[in-house]
């Protein structure tokens, strides 16, 4: 990462106590070989260096003149992460510590209120209260120190939050029970009841169930960190003829790096000897391992399994597939969809609505109550400042979204953000383009049917010496085929490509023709005997060429791009969801149609030019049809961009991972049904989340505030509605959890 | 009762103005750049003015180990950013049009506001 261009490092100078300093520390860097822009600020003791120095140089540079550096916010992803199960283990400790505290005072107390009365009647009790009033009171100070602190902080910043509820509601709490204690006579004799129990309990409740969702959160990006553990730390390259391990960060581009059977690949880049299989399934969600060898592309986080090879390094450091891939589920995970918008748009407002509920339901009380109508007011107002719970509205959305991009990506779907995601769920048709989507797109040559009494090798010989010079895709289907078939190629003098037709040239004194219909009618050579055949071919999705010698027929060859093993499979599963699959390709009708009668697909244009592929999403669109289109990410760019959710399909590493709205990095179509159903399955989370929380705040609110009391005698005792809130953030984070075990099912 | 009613209403009022029709102190930025502590269940500064038409730097040093904390989200901009503890963590938005940009956190405790003009 320190060595690309145009990179920026960031360093911390220590000793550096004087404005003077800076112009020398500047000057240090920018002799650097590779420094090109230096920038110290003197604020901080920071320093920004960019360009392609090697950190290493850099601070021996600032250590010559007699300062210390050390690089600022440049471990690697590893590190980050590290640090920060450290920091949320110690988060996690210290609620735990504070919720003994709490609960370890309120507990008995509130034991004692139920078996005795919690009443103020004699002096002698009045002093015991005192004190338990004080204790209370210095534990609040010790175990709630937070919440006050951000009550605080955020009261005199004109905002509110789940702090200023708490501190609220515990306060009013302690506060009543402190003039009971302290003025009993300005109360009604039956409401000099103490509540002292209820802020240490709600106070404890409270951090317990923080502690536990500080548990629950680091769960939920588990997905992340499997990517970010899929990188190695060390890498050996290959300097001066001698092998060493080196950090990741230091690998050049285009040096030589090693990788031995069983490691981890440290960077991106290019075989350049040896051979191998490599598993990149963590990446691609394929299963099966794809054998490399020289000339072949690898990727960082794939495991090398059989052999050792030495590659070029091409892509380092933030460049790798495995940096954009955790760049991007990153940046998803963060992002929200329009269906979180309206709850965002509530917990914006919630805490002071609720203040200002609890102050209505104080003022009902005291007009309307019963006796004592004090203590019913005070413990209704407590219990509806601590019952609401913004942060379950406000985690009910981005904890969902979180899990479920990131199981996504575990699959090889990733998916850029949350918007794509939700209407990835609501697909009402998918278009399908044919080659290298529904087909593998690689032509492969499937029959030769040999005329005039000609040598199957003999002819696939002569065609294929005859192809060589072409770059036609068929073409290179033929010549591969012979060449797994160990035949040899010669060399043809006066080739020529006719376009739209076929080749021609000469061999040993003969004249090679092959191509389509046109090319051998041209030179008057008969094909009447092979046409039905050519016929049935062209009807079974194939592509009939004639080859002829001189002027007689010789051979029909067929070439096709076979269909995927589980297209056919793949796109019922998508029809049985109810969504409507058409399919695009520039191909002729009679292949198109040959091609969707195999998988089933009824909706086809074929013939269609790439340009016109967008204006058929377009079309669709206009009737109202939510689109999902699914091609290669590069020709059909601009359908992808048209329709609602752009598929972009790739086969492992080689798919642009930026050109769509989703990248599926496994070939398979089923990827595609994958995507719906994570999409699906996760949406249908967030409404479980939105629905617990809004019932939650909008039925909680008014029985704490004793709704039901008129009708039923109910009015909550305030430390329930504490581990009610406690419960509620929780409940939350737990429930979008359990997409972590969402399993797409294949049918 | 009249008096506690009346109390009432005022707290009431109180309550609408301090967090709702209050008009924040707005920090003027220095050449678009400026760090903001996250703290104590706060951005400060909160009300952030910077100049329209230019990159803007946003520095968040993050003391605040609550989980609210974690994450800046600018859902206007549609960019976010993990906030890593005890760190300064650099957020760069593009050229901003002129216009008020709202900042939280995922659950919208933290909250603050980019004046752009």
């Amino acid at each position: 990462m320190s060595n690309n261009k145009d990179t920026v490092q960031n360093f911390i100078i220590e000793g550096a106590n004087c404005g003077s300093c800076v112009a020398k520390i500047e000057k240090a860097l920018k002799s650097v070989s590779g420094a090109q822009r230096v920038e110290m600020n003197f604020a901080d003791r920071s320093v920004q260096v960019e360009g392609n120095a090697s950190s290493a140089e850099l601070i021996e540079a600032v250590e010559n003149i007699g300062y210390k550096a050390k690089p600022m916010n440049s471990e690697s992803e590893q590190d980050a992460l590290d640090e920060k199960a450290k920091a949320d283990n110690a988060h996690y400790k210290k609620l735990m510590r504070n919720m003994v505290l709490a609960l370890g005072v309120g507990a008995p107390l509130m034991l004692y209120g139920l078996i005795f009365d919690m009443s103020v009647t004699t002096n002698a009790q009045r002093i015991g209260w005192f004190i338990v009033g004080i204790v209370t009171l210095v534990v609040m100070a010790i175990a709630g120190k937070q919440f006050y602190n951000g009550a605080w902080q955020s009261f005199k910043n004109h905002t509110a939050n789940m702090d200023t509820l708490i501190a609220l509601g515990t306060g009013t709490a302690w506060l009543y029970s402190m003039v009971v204690v302290i003025a009993p006579s300005v109360l009604p004799e039956v409401a000099r009841h103490v509540y002292f129990e209820a802020s240490a309990m709600i106070i404890g409740l409270i951090s317990l169930g923080l502690a536990f969702e500080v548990k629950a959160r680091g769960r939920t990006s588990e997905a992340i960190k499997r990517l970010i553990g899929l990188q190695p730390k060390t890498a050996r390259v290959v300097r001066d003829n001698k092998e060493q391990d080196i950090a990741i960060s230091e690998v050049l581009k285009n040096e030589t790096v090693r990788v031995r059977p069983g490691e981890k690949i440290p960077v991106d880049g290019e075989v350049i000897e040896g051979r191998s299989s490599v598993d990149e399934s963590m990446l691609t969600g394929e299963p099966m391992p794809v054998n490399k060898s020289e000339g072949d592309t690898i990727v960082a986080g794939s495991i090398n399994k059989s052999g050792t090879l030495l590659f070029k390094a091409t892509h380092i450091g933030s460049e790798t597939t495995l940096a954009s891939i955790i760049n991007m589920v990153k940046r998803a995970q963060n992002s929200k969809p329009s269906i979180g918008r309206l709850a965002d748009v509530i917990s914006g407002v919630f805490v002071p609505t609720v203040m200002i509920i609890a102050v209505l339901a104080g003022l009902a009380w005291l007009n309307f109550g019963p006796e004592p109508s004090i203590a019913y007011a005070v413990v209704a107002v407590t219990t509806v400042l601590i019952i609401a719970c913004p942060c379950a509205l406000g985690l009910a959305t981005p904890m969902s979204i979180m899990v479920g991009i990131g199981k996504a990506a575990e699959s090889g779907i990733l998916i850029r953000n949350g918007e794509a995601l939700q209407t990835t769920s609501k697909i009402t048709t998918m278009i399908l383009d044919k080659t290298g989507t529904i087909t593998e797109g690689k032509p492969t040559v499937t029959d030769i049917i040999n005329f005039n009494g000609s040598d199957k090798v003999h002819v696939l010989k002569l065609a294929a010496s005859l192809e060589s010079g072409s770059e036609h895709p068929l073409a290179q289907a033929i010549v591969s085929y012979a060449e797994n078939e160990d035949i040899t190629i010669e060399k043809v003098s006066d080739f020529n490509a006719v376009t739209g037709q076929g080749v021609t040239g000469r061999l040993n004194g003969q004249t090679l023709l092959f191509g389509n219909e046109a090319l051998i009618s041209q030179h008057n050579i008969s094909i009447a005997e092979a046409k039905e055949q050519a016929e049935q071919l062209a009807s079974a999705a194939k592509t009939p060429m004639y080859f002829a010698i001189d002027t007689q027929l010789q051979a029909i060859i067929a070439v096709a791009d076979p269909i995927k093993d589980d297209s056919a499979e793949a796109i019922k599963r998508l029809q049985k969801k109810g969504i409507h699959v058409v399919m695009l390709t520039g191909d002729n009708q009679a292949t198109a149609k040959a091609v969707a009668n195999k998988v089933g697909i009824k909706d086809f244009i074929a013939q269609v030019m790439p340009d016109d592929k967008a204006s058929e999403v377009t079309k669709r669109q206009a009737k109202g049809e939510i689109v999902g289109m699914t091609g290669d990410g590069i020709n059909d760019a601009p359908a992808l961009a048209q329709a609602d959710v752009g598929f972009a399909i790739g086969t492992g590493t080689d798919v642009a991972i930026e050109s769509a709205d989703i990248t599926l990095m496994r070939g398979s179509l089923q990827s595609l049904g994958d995507a719906i159903a994570v999409s699906s399955a996760t949406i249908v989370n967030i409404k479980q989340n939105l629905f617990g929380a809004f019932i939650y705040n909008v039925a909680g609110i008014p029985i704490a505030a004793g709704l039901l009391y008129p009708f039923f005698g109910i009015l909550l005792n305030p430390v329930v509605a504490g581990a009610a809130m406690a419960l509620s953030s929780l409940t939350v984070v737990t429930n979008a959890n359990r997409l972590r075990f969402f399993k797409p099912s294949k049918s | 009762m009249l008096m506690i009613n009346i109390l009432g209403a005022l707290l009431i009022a109180v309550i609408i103005y301090w967090f709702w029709l209050y008009k924040p102190k707005q920090v003027q930025s220095n050449n678009n750049k400026i760090t903001i502590v996250v703290n104590n269940g706060v951005y400060y500064p909160a009300h952030i003015k910077v100049a329209a038409d230019k990159k803007v730097t946003l520095t968040f040093n993050r003391q605040d180990s609550a989980p609210c904390a974690e994450t800046v989200v600018f859902p206007s901009l549609d960019i976010s950013k993990t906030l890593a503890m005890g760190e300064n963590n650099t957020v760069e938005l593009p050229a901003l049009k002129v216009g008020e940009y709202a900042f939280h956190c995922q659950m919208q405790m933290y909250k603050g506001t980019l004046v752009v003009s």
